[in-house]
């Protein structure tokens, strides 16, 4: 070889960055025609605000007695959360490592249960727990069943992503002893990838806390019935309460996750 | 030495699907107990041809034997049950990090139990004692409880050949086991795979860069270029200048 390297030039678009600038362009324009499309006035939420203010000041004034009557839908609602991020974490798990392309190697099932979760991400929570409000009825066990559908689809998803990063020596190396597929899972896959499949656990048991106080509202369950019975009843010293007590469950609940998954990763 | 040949090649050929040639007519006949070193340069077939004999890779075709039995075409419980008897060490150790050294060894044991025994860990106190055995002989008992991750790269390796241990294996294959490895593991680790060929008469292939290794350890040396053996002799007529010839490339000749 001789020694004639030379810096190669940038190509034009290289040069200009079309593309980022371009990218912008776009984005700036989307945003536009989409506001435009959809109504959105800016000025009507500025005109309104009094009415916010109205409502907080009718807020201020918690009446803290109905702290004892909320205490009992609030541990429902982090019961629920739990047992539906319990149950659609035991679904993933399967569905997880058979979407893995590392792991399944036939294109055909891989791709089958991938639309499978795709189609089920694409269900709102919201149009789940009002289908099965109709189904059983006013209670949590309509909201435990949306919430372990939408955590199977969202903890699918997020499993087998991590599943296709592993390390895949240690899968060579019992496979080169013989071991059955099942044994190969069990030795070489989970211990690599067990820590954050408890962390996103944890993560998805943070949105299901939330999510759990939404879908009350329409009644799955759980301090979001009492939530709106208050509303109804223009009751808002006890909404202030319910709204207090919710966020500090939620702070906390997250302050825990966060710590364990900090401890774990 | 033995006469009768552990592993024989006739005839094999393996393509990718891409249509690249891993390997080309390969005819080989390895004794009992031989310990043999592959040479050649990267890409030149080296892992592909140990990984054939475990099956690790198929073949396209022609018939290859362990043991007396055409394994080309073995599926499910007999590949298992061959696997079991092949040790098998890479260059990169493929132990899980995050589990203990224990658990490691143990795994190499596997193939002799049904999938829920091994998951749930119900090992026989045999195979426990025998996992204890099999670290103390590459001197790593110390760090039983010690997770893989915590360890060297030359411990790592002489645990993964305590694992490979654990299998009673009658041949091992060793891809590049040192290349990872500085100089002093280096010796540590092929001298473990030497005290395995001669004190428990395991047939050992080892794949290596270093052609000085190869002539201190080996008892037979073939080299291979483009997926062919270009190279088969015993040690005693290897010359120095046969295995520098092996390593030049087309550009350089």
């Amino acid at each position: 070889m001789e020694n004639s390297q030379k810096i190669p030039s940038r190509s034009f678009a290289q040069r200009w960055h079309i593309k980022p600038i371009l990218g912008t362009v776009i984005m700036v324009i989307l945003l536009v025609f989409s506001s435009q499309m959809a109504d959105v006035n800016v000025g009507m939420f500025f005109a309104n605000l009094s009415q916010f203010t109205d409502l907080l000041v009718r807020m201020s004034n918690p009446t803290w007695s109905y702290l004892s009557i909320i205490w009992q839908p609030l541990y429902e609602t982090i019961q629920m959360a739990i047992l539906g991020t319990t149950i659609g974490t035991i679904f993933a798990v399967p569905f997880s490592l058979l979407a893995a392309s590392n792991l399944v190697h036939n294109g055909i099932i891989r791709n089958v249960i991938r639309i499978i979760l795709d189609l089920v991400r694409t269900l709102p929570d919201l149009l789940l727990a009002a289908i099965f409000v109709a189904i059983f009825g006013i209670g949590s066990t309509a909201g435990v069943v949306t919430l372990a559908i939408f955590s199977f689809g969202m903890i699918s998803k997020l499993f087998y992503e991590v599943i296709e990063t592993i390390d895949m020596g240690p899968i060579e190396a019992l496979e080169s002893v013989g071991a059955r597929k099942l044994t190969v899972i069990w030795y070489a896959v989970i211990p690599q990838i067990l820590n954050q499949f408890i962390s996103y656990f944890l993560y998805t048991l943070e949105i299901n806390v939330r999510a759990s106080t939404v879908l009350g509202y329409i009644g799955a369950g759980g301090i979001g019935v009492f939530l709106q019975r208050s509303l109804n009843e223009f009751n808002y010293g006890a909404t202030a309460v319910i709204i207090l007590a919710t966020l500090i469950i939620v702070l906390v609940i997250d302050g825990i996750s966060n710590h364990l998954r900090r401890i774990l990763l | 030495m033995a006469e009768e040949p552990i592993i024989l090649f006739e005839h094999v050929n393996k393509t990718y699907k891409n249509g690249t040639i891993g390997l080309k007519d390969i005819n080989l006949s390895i004794p009992k107990g031989q310990f043999l070193v592959v040479v050649g340069l990267s890409g030149a077939g080296k892992s592909t041809l140990l990984r054939t004999i475990n099956r690790m890779h198929g073949i396209t075709d022609g018939k290859l034997y362990v043991d007396g039995d055409e394994i080309s075409q073995y599926k499910g419980k007999a590949l298992r049950t061959l696997r079991r008897q092949i040790g098998m060490i890479f260059q990169n150790f493929n132990l899980v990090n995050r589990s203990s050294v224990q658990k490691n060894v143990l795994s190499g044991r596997v193939g002799y139990y049904p999938a829920w025994k091994s998951i749930l860990g119900l090992f026989s106190k045999s195979d426990r004692d025998k996992a204890v055995r099999s670290l103390r002989r590459v001197n790593m008992l110390e760090k039983l409880y010690a997770r893989a991750d915590e360890l060297s790269g030359g411990q790592q390796q002489r645990v993964a050949i305590a694992r490979t241990l654990m299998q009673d294996p009658k041949i091992i294959l060793a891809d590049e086991p040192i290349a990872s490895l500085d100089p002093k593991t280096t010796k540590t680790v092929m001298d473990t795979l030497k005290s395995l060929n001669q004190e428990d008469e395991m047939t050992v292939i080892v794949n290596l860069h270093s052609v000085s290794l190869a002539r201190e350890y080996a008892d037979r040396i073939i080299g291979l270029r483009a997926g062919e053996v270009v190279y088969d002799q015993m040690i005693e007529n290897v010359k120095e200048a046969d295995l520098n010839q092996i390593y030049q490339t087309e550009e350089d000749s």
